[in-house]
């Protein structure tokens, strides 16, 4: 076996193990004023109402083409705090290492999370490390928790869908899923799948400047496009209308998907985010979306009607209709 | 070809679907047999454009759903020893054995359980662990079946012999047979499989013509494709005729694949084998060859079929007859779900009744 620095028992200690893990790799990448005092508690100044989200983030394999567990640990949870229409502020952060694990993955993970803060005033600004026996997690898992400032009176919630809506999705789906996939099976395809993982709040911000009044935003993360829909179909008692066409989906995606039996509005996505808001407000918002890096291929993919409450119909490409429905567990490739 | 015409192009279905209309002189029933047929007919929407007096049914052609619950008794079995890792394709985790438990249960409860993307995984499995016996759960149709055996074969090159197989793969034709031999199922063509098909070719679905003077199309998976082969079979109806065509012709020769057909006549011997819900149909399965006796887990480890009650109230087996549709079932969408799935047509993704619960609009919602 080869040597080299891994994470030990020692170093979730408390002890001076545990001091060095701290100023070594955490201050040296998330270092900030708050943080540098190393009290127990962070102290916060902010004014007004606030959103707060936690996650918690596992993935296999820990590194992946467009992004890595400690990007997702970022933007992740920045990214629900953005949903509610707030400006995300402040992160803490907690590891769960597993003993044995490379030191070397560990820095690359917190220098990914380092950069990935860089990109906003986001800071983190209290945390904690466990060291857990081999065997005991997979490899690191990391929750952060988030809070942000409202940016907007009445922010967007998931029941206030409302029939004669539209329904915009800002970008792409199912890259980040097929993604991870792709890299955990060791699949090859003519051109590379790569995450969308990033960071949406500036996205949202230059969004809620236009059109302040937005019904809903939400990230279709775990389940895809399909499940988010469904939740929010469901907490907004209406029922929803999507046009396939108009779902946009990278070709190269698109293909994988075929080849391996997936539905890629199944897929995780983690930099993409569902808009519903008045129809005569959706032009405006498109424009605003596609004028930015982060939604360039946005689209209007749908619209809210009243009828069944809690159900999704897809308009097929072919013409046809039919339930787009939540999935039961995983989406399992097919036999044939 | 796809590259100059989409098999998915909606304005050519509709002038298909018109004269799918036009042709159809009375009202046609017909079925197909294939678990990726089942779920594009849905997901591409199709099945809500067809007519009225067109009726489609989904038989036997998801072979997790066709995986008897003796055979899934075995499969738990073997899962619980502790010196066996079960190296399996995802879809059969959910399956409930006799007495309600499933692989994916007995993995939480401690059974080393490790799913496969292609059989060839699960060499890599037993590579990785030389200290345990790595059981490969071989179900599915002729498509899959000569990949197992290649793999097989390479297990024997690479002197790997704490991998085997349980063979549990069936065989399409002899399952057309028997449904119309017993003559409950009424159908009046069959939209036949394409990546079977791929393997097998055309000539063995010939007795579907000369024998029960019934249409038969093997057909692609788009819009389509599909579309045309159900139009090729309304077609021979109204000229009386009865055929076996190939509308997938850019895919599937008429002689089928020599070299696959080959490796799985090598390793594999044709045998008797237990269907869910249609019992036991003769030259149906197939079990591995004499030759390759080291690699056959029921060998190995002394294992015998059984035959085991389906689950109480369960209709899989009527609907995998065509005898009902899936909504029929007194159990669907109330006791079984898939979440709490109660047969197999329930568990996989390509199920008829799973098919139904995704993607079918209830009547009068639409």
């Amino acid at each position: 076996m080869k040597h080299e620095a891994r994470v030990l028992l020692d170093h979730g200690s408390g002890g001076r193990a545990s001091l060095r893990l701290i100023q070594n790799i955490f201050l040296s990448c998330f270092g900030n004023s708050i943080l540098d005092s190393l009290d127990d508690a962070a102290v916060l100044e902010i004014e007004g109402r606030l959103a707060m989200s936690t996650d918690t983030f596992t993935v296999d394999p820990p590194f992946f083409p467009g992004g890595d567990i400690g990007s997702l640990a970022v933007h992740g949870t920045s990214n629900d705090v953005s949903m509610l229409g707030a400006e995300p502020l402040y992160l803490s952060c907690a590891f769960v290492l597993e003993e044995g694990l490379p030191l070397a993955t560990l820095e690359a993970v917190v220098a990914s999370m380092g950069r990935s803060l860089k990109e906003t005033s986001l800071r983190i600004v209290t945390g904690d490390t466990k060291v857990v026996p081999k065997g005991a997690v997979d490899k690191l898992f990391i929750n952060t928790t988030g809070i942000g400032r409202l940016l907007v009176e009445n922010p967007p919630r998931g029941r206030r869908a409302e029939a004669g809506d539209a329904i915009l999705i800002s970008g792409t789906v199912g890259d980040h899923g097929l993604a991870v996939l792709s890299k955990r099976e060791g699949m090859q395809f003519d051109s590379p799948i790569i995450s969308d993982s990033a960071m949406l709040h500036p996205l949202v911000l230059s969004l809620l400047q236009a059109v302040p009044d937005i019904n809903v935003l939400r990230d279709p993360t775990r389940g895809g496009l399909a499940t988010t829909l469904n939740e929010i179909a469901q907490q907004s008692a209406q029922e929803f209308v999507i046009r396939e066409e108009a779902i946009p989906i990278q070709g190269a995606v698109a293909e994988g998907c075929s080849f391996l039996g997936l539905d890629p509005l199944y897929l995780a996505n983690e930099g993409k985010f569902l808009c519903i808001l008045p129809q005569s407000k959706a032009r405006q918002a498109l424009d605003v979306l596609q004028a930015h890096p982060l939604g360039r291929s946005a689209q209007c993919i749908g619209e809210v009607r009243s009828g069944h409450p809690g159900r999704v119909v897809l308009q097929t490409e072919f013409g046809g209709e039919r339930f787009l429905r939540m999935l039961e567990g995983e989406q399992m490739p097919r036999i044939c | 070809m796809e590259k100059f015409f989409s098999f998915k192009d909606p304005v050519l279905g509709r002038k298909l679907l018109q004269k799918l209309e036009q042709d159809l002189e009375a009202p046609l029933r017909f079925m197909e047999v294939c678990g990726t047929h089942t779920v594009a007919l849905f997901q591409s929407g199709l099945r809500s454009l067809l007519p009225e007096g067109l009726e489609h049914l989904s038989g036997p052609g998801c072979p997790v759903c066709v995986t008897s619950s003796g055979e899934m008794a075995l499969c738990l079995e073997l899962a619980q020893k502790d010196d066996v890792i079960v190296a399996t394709f995802g879809d059969m985790l959910r399956v409930p054995g006799p007495d309600g438990l499933n692989l994916k249960e007995a993995k939480a409860l401690g059974a080393r359980v490790e799913v496969c993307y292609a059989p060839f995984d699960a060499l890599a499995v037993a590579r990785r662990h030389p200290e345990a016996r790595v059981v490969f759960l071989g179900v599915g149709f002729e498509t899959t079946a000569p990949a197992v055996a290649a793999t097989i074969q390479q297990a024997e090159a690479l002197q790997l012999y704490n991998f085997s197989v349980l063979s549990f793969h069936k065989l399409v034709p002899p399952a057309l047979r028997h449904l119309l031999s017993t003559g409950k199922t009424a159908v009046d063509g069959f939209l036949l499989p394409g990546h079977v098909s791929t393997v097998i070719g055309v000539r063995p679905y010939a007795f579907l013509a000369d024998e029960f003077q019934l249409p038969a199309v093997i057909s692609g998976f788009d819009p389509l494709d599909m579309l045309m082969g159900l139009a090729m079979m309304v077609r021979q109806r109204r000229e009386h005729r009865a055929a076996v065509e190939n509308q997938y012709a850019r895919a599937v020769k008429k002689q089928g694949n020599r070299k696959a057909l080959n490796v799985m006549e090598e390793v594999f011997t044709v045998q008797d084998a237990e269907w869910r819900g249609l019992g036991r149909i003769p030259q149906s399965g197939f079990g591995l060859s004499d030759r390759y006796a080291v690699f056959d887990a029921l060998n190995i480890f002394g294992l015998q079929a059984r035959h085991m009650p389906e689950p109480k109230g369960c209709a899989c087996g009527q609907v995998l007859q065509g005898l009902i549709r899936p909504d029929a079932c007194p159990l669907f969408q109330k006791q079984c779900t898939p979440a709490h799935p109660v047969g197999p047509c329930m568990v996989s993704t390509e199920g008829s009744c799973a098919a139904y619960f995704q993607y079918q609009l209830c009547p009068g919602q639409s």
